[in-house]
């Protein structure tokens, strides 16, 4: 049965690799067959998978979407798109369409000596640096399969080098749109280097056009060297109809500092997971995120933080609200090896329920096998707090507007952990609009 | 026996003080399973047809199952085939009093310290006591009766009141649930049944004592209690098994129903064998524990402390239906040596003001690992539902586990769930303190697990309180130091 599934993957598959040919290092070649073969050994995760369990993904991942091998950007709506993703002209900006680079909406500007910020297709055909050894990832984990088809079908993305010592003042903006007409796919794949002691920011946003229902199988993958620091936001904006798996993997050496920032807005159906694996001590790693389904989005989040080392600590807050038939899934992991004594790690994932046909799946979880740790994980599930909105009411607020209020402050809370203004701003308008309250 | 050798066994007597094995002859069947032990099973216990044809369902079904393996624990693959489904001390046909009972089997009960004839006199607890397959003998029963209370082995209660079995039997686990609910409903020899009536409240405690004696055989008791409305009982289980080198297979079924204002009140101290040191024997304890709030009002709460076993494999839940309903959930885990727990709760709320609290107390020493895995599900009817979960996890040395799997679904608006979990080690400045005061390290530890314990002691029946304490006392013997 898996077969005919992934027939059209493998399709369009045979037809990427025949044109990449010509130009495609072999060992690449090969990295996209073996990626291939894995897919297809695994298939599309169905329910019966434990960490799928509240996921059907078969329902939207096994159409046919056809993987776009060049970008027209006839129709006006790319620019358009890219308007509403632009934050500030200030950053470096790249700008990818259904998963090719556009040089002429990309800008960059001075860059201090040996910082890298280019396409991933350019290097590829310098073949520069250990590229092959990037984009081996190991597909042991739970999105195994997505991680498979992205290897199989990698072209480009974003590829960011930020030498020893540099401290980047702009930040890097990473914009991923779908535009093209039909069912389309694209699997962007980033990146990310930070150098011993050195610091940047980075943003991805993900945005697409009105249409058939589009997918987007992204991977960011990020290496931060002794004391480096990163500051990692991502703005999921993608259409409502559409399809978005993502993967974001961390690897920290020692006193390395690392702050994620996920807002997931867009998509019918949005999974992200987050893998953090502190190979160091002294390590800092916070992750924050918000999802506001509706409708009938699906929104699931899942972090999985890998205490490899002594002396680390681990920050988590995700806040989720859902209003009319929506669904969020929350899964966050927690492993604490054996050898990683003195682990502090915090979790706490809060959910507000706006209507009674919305669901809410919650999973913390954790494992330790280490005993000299602190440990704690919260969570909680509930309507908005009645002594508040009494609180407002009695001061003559009316029902309505107290409400929108918790709801904003509920959220307030993750959008003021964004240190950057123009996303902190952007991010704010989008909070007051969605819940109709007059700006403040 | 050498002197050398003599002084091992008193030190491993230590270590597992309820691990004897009592020369009795024993009426067993081949090992192995089949329709045909099925048949035979239901045959030794003059069974009525529907019930075989039930037992026959559930065994076909079992077929078509796989064997769970979600579960965080690790163990070889069982053989089904090689272990015995019926074991029955072989005796006189029929009791009518104690003075009947084989009095080899009542010394047994006296080492685990039931002295059934004793407890007649003394003590306010009524028992029905388990051995292997069959129930030997229950205490007290004309008083119960007098109050119209039934409490007698799930085979008498079969032959004598088969109308309230076949309605409630697998009426709240039915023989499709999982796994080993299913293995259980085909080959289950005997176990307790209880009946309260219409507003009687239970006059004394009900209690259940398991010993598994037999080698190779499995256990699979099935246990049923029904309170009707306005009732309440409380009712306490306990178990012990002899050591052996091979692991045992233990594959209970508990069903409980209370109807409108109904309480039921269920206490297990679990103390199956655990497996020597090295992670030899022990027993498998898969149990299906479930409870079904069918009534507005009504009440059920588990309380569970969990010393034994190699392998413990039980989540006993309760379904609230009736509206106001309340579900409790209590336990103390233990894992120490190469002991494995994976165990924890679900509150199903169905009904409106709905309740559940669960506090789980985990405490992982030597190389054992220790799961909670819990489910909080409140389904969209449920208004107002409240749960209230706390899992705490202790660490005795740096080569055990703790973990956490909590799943949490909220279908309503007005459902409030809250979760807490917390890890921590037993700190070298709480032993440090208490040693300063004249305790023996050991002592101190005992103390400091005592105390993270105490939400979970405080619900427990008085004796099985005391009992619970000094089980956990002799479990971490060794832990430290």
């Amino acid at each position: 049965m898996i077969a005919t599934e992934n027939d059209a993957y493998q399709e369009s598959f045979n037809q990427f690799q025949t044109e990449q040919s010509a130009t495609a290092p072999a060992w690449l070649t090969e990295l996209r067959q073996a990626a291939m073969t894995r897919f297809t050994e695994l298939g599309i995760p169905t329910k019966r998978i434990e960490d799928w369990r509240f996921t059907n993904v078969k329902s939207l991942a096994a159409k046919p979407y056809q993987n776009v091998q060049s970008i027209s950007l006839a129709s006006g709506d790319a620019e358009e798109l890219l308007q509403r993703a632009k934050l500030d002209d200030s950053f470096h900006r790249l700008v990818f369409v259904n998963g090719h680079y556009v040089s002429q909406w990309s800008t960059q500007h001075e860059l201090p000596e040996g910082v890298v910020i280019e396409n991933l297709a350019s290097s590829i055909r310098e073949n520069s640096g250990d590229l092959q050894e990037r984009l081996s990832l190991e597909t042991s984990d739970e999105a195994a399969a997505f991680i498979a088809l992205n290897t199989a079908f990698v072209n480009d993305g974003a590829l960011i080098d930020i030498p020893e010592g540099v401290v980047l003042d702009r930040p890097i903006h990473l914009i991923f749109l779908s535009v093209e007409s039909g069912q389309t796919v694209c699997h962007p794949r980033n990146l990310i280097r930070l150098g011993k002691g050195s610091r940047a920011a980075v943003i991805e946003s993900y945005l697409g056009r009105e249409g058939e229902g589009y997918f987007t199988n992204a991977i960011t993958q990020i290496e931060l060297d002794k004391s480096a620091d990163l500051d990692h936001h991502k703005l999921q904006h993608e259409q409502t109809d559409s399809l978005h798996v993502a993967s974001t993997h961390i690897d920290q050496k020692d006193s390395s500092e690392f702050r994620s920032h996920y807002f997931s807005f867009g998509s019918l159906m949005a999974r992200n997971e987050i893998n953090c694996m502190l190979d160091g001590g002294e390590i800092v790693a916070t992750l924050n995120g918000l999802y506001m389904p509706t409708g009938e989005q699906l929104m699931d989040c899942r972090t999985r933080i890998d205490h490899a080392k002594p002396n680390c600590n681990t920050y988590e807050l995700y806040k989720g609200i859902l209003d009319d038939h929506a669904k969020g899934v929350f899964n966050g992991k927690i492993f604490v090896h054996q050898d990683a004594q003195k682990t502090d790690a915090k979790q706490s994932n809060q959910a507000l329920l706006l209507s009674d046909d919305a669901v809410v799946n919650t999973k913390p979880q954790l494992e330790i096998y280490a005993d000299d740790v602190k440990c704690t994980h919260g969570a909680t599930i509930g309507e908005l707090d009645e002594n508040a909105l009494y609180y407002l009411r009695s001061r003559g607020v009316s029902k309505d507007l107290a409400r929108k209020m918790l709801i904003f402050a509920f959220a307030n809370d993750v959008v003021q952990g964004v240190e950057i203004p123009a996303v902190r701003q952007h991010l704010e308008t989008i909070l007051l609009s969605s819940h109709g309250l007059p700006d403040v | 026996m050498s002197s050398e050798n003599a002084l091992l066994e008193e030190y491993a007597q230590r270590e597992y003080e309820h691990g004897f094995i009592t020369d009795i002859e024993a009426d067993s069947i081949p090992a192995g399973l089949s329709e045909d032990v099925v048949r035979l099973i239901s045959q030794k216990k003059n069974e009525p047809e529907w019930l075989l044809e039930w037992r026959l369902k559930a065994y076909r079904h079992w077929l078509t199952l796989e064997e769970p393996n979600w579960h965080n624990v690790k163990f070889p693959p069982i053989d089904y085939q090689a272990s015995v489904y019926y074991s029955a001390p072989k005796q006189k046909p029929k009791l009518n009093s104690l003075d009947e009972v084989d009095p080899v089997l009542l010394e047994t009960y006296e080492k685990l310290g039931i002295p059934l004839e004793e407890q007649k006199v003394l003590a306010n607890v009524a028992v029905d006591a388990v051995f292997d397959s069959v129930s030997i003998v229950t205490t007290f029963r004309e008083t119960l009766e007098k109050h119209g209370v039934i409490f007698c082995p799930f085979s008498e209660a079969v032959q004598r009141f088969p109308e309230l079995v076949q309605k409630y039997l697998g009426s709240v686990v039915p023989y499709s649930d999982n796994f080993y609910a299913s293995l259980n409903s085909a080959v289950f020899s005997d176990g307790s049944f209880c009946y309260i009536p219409k507003g009687v409240r239970c006059p004394m405690e009900l209690s259940t004592y398991f010993r598994i004696n037999a080698q190779n055989t499995g256990q699979f008791e099935r246990t049923l209690i029904i309170a009707e409305e306005g009732s309440y009982v409380s009712y306490l289980e306990g178990c012990t098994a002899p050591k052996r080198d091979e692991n045992q297979l233990h594959a209970a079924v508990v069903e409980l129903v209370a109807m409108d204002d109904a309480q039921i009140k269920y206490s297990t101290v679990q103390n199956w064998y655990p497996g020597d040191a090295e992670g030899k024997g022990g027993i498998y304890n898969f149990v299906t524990k479930r409870g079904a709030c069918r009534g507005e009002n009504s009440k059920i709460s588990w309380t569970q402390v969990e010393t034994g076993s190699a392998i413990t494999w039980k989540y006993p839940s309760v379904i609230l239906q009736g509206d106001n309903s309340v579900g409790e959930f209590y336990s103390v885990a233990v894992t120490a040596n190469h002991q494995q727990a994976d165990t924890g709760t679900k509150m199903i709320h169905i009904g409106k003001n709905t309740k559940s609290t669960i506090i789980s107390k985990g405490i992982s020493a030597g190389v054992g690992q220790n799961s909670y895995r819990g489910e909080v599900k409140i389904m969209k009817g449920a208004t107002n539902a409240r749960n209230f979960s706390q899992c705490d996890s202790l660490l005795i040395g740096d080569r055990c586990g703790a973990h956490t799997f909590p799943y949490i679904e909220v279908r309503n608006t007005t459902g409030k769930v809250e979760h807490e979990a917390s890890t921590s080690k037993v700190g070298e400045d709480q032993i440090y303190y208490l040693r300063q005061r004249g305790l023996p390290t050991e002592d101190a530890v005992n103390m400091i697990v005592n105390g993270f314990c105490k939400e979970v002691y405080d619900v427990l029946p008085m004796e099985f309180a005391v009992e619970a304490r000094k089980l956990l006392n002799v479990s971490l013997e060794g832990s430290v130091g």
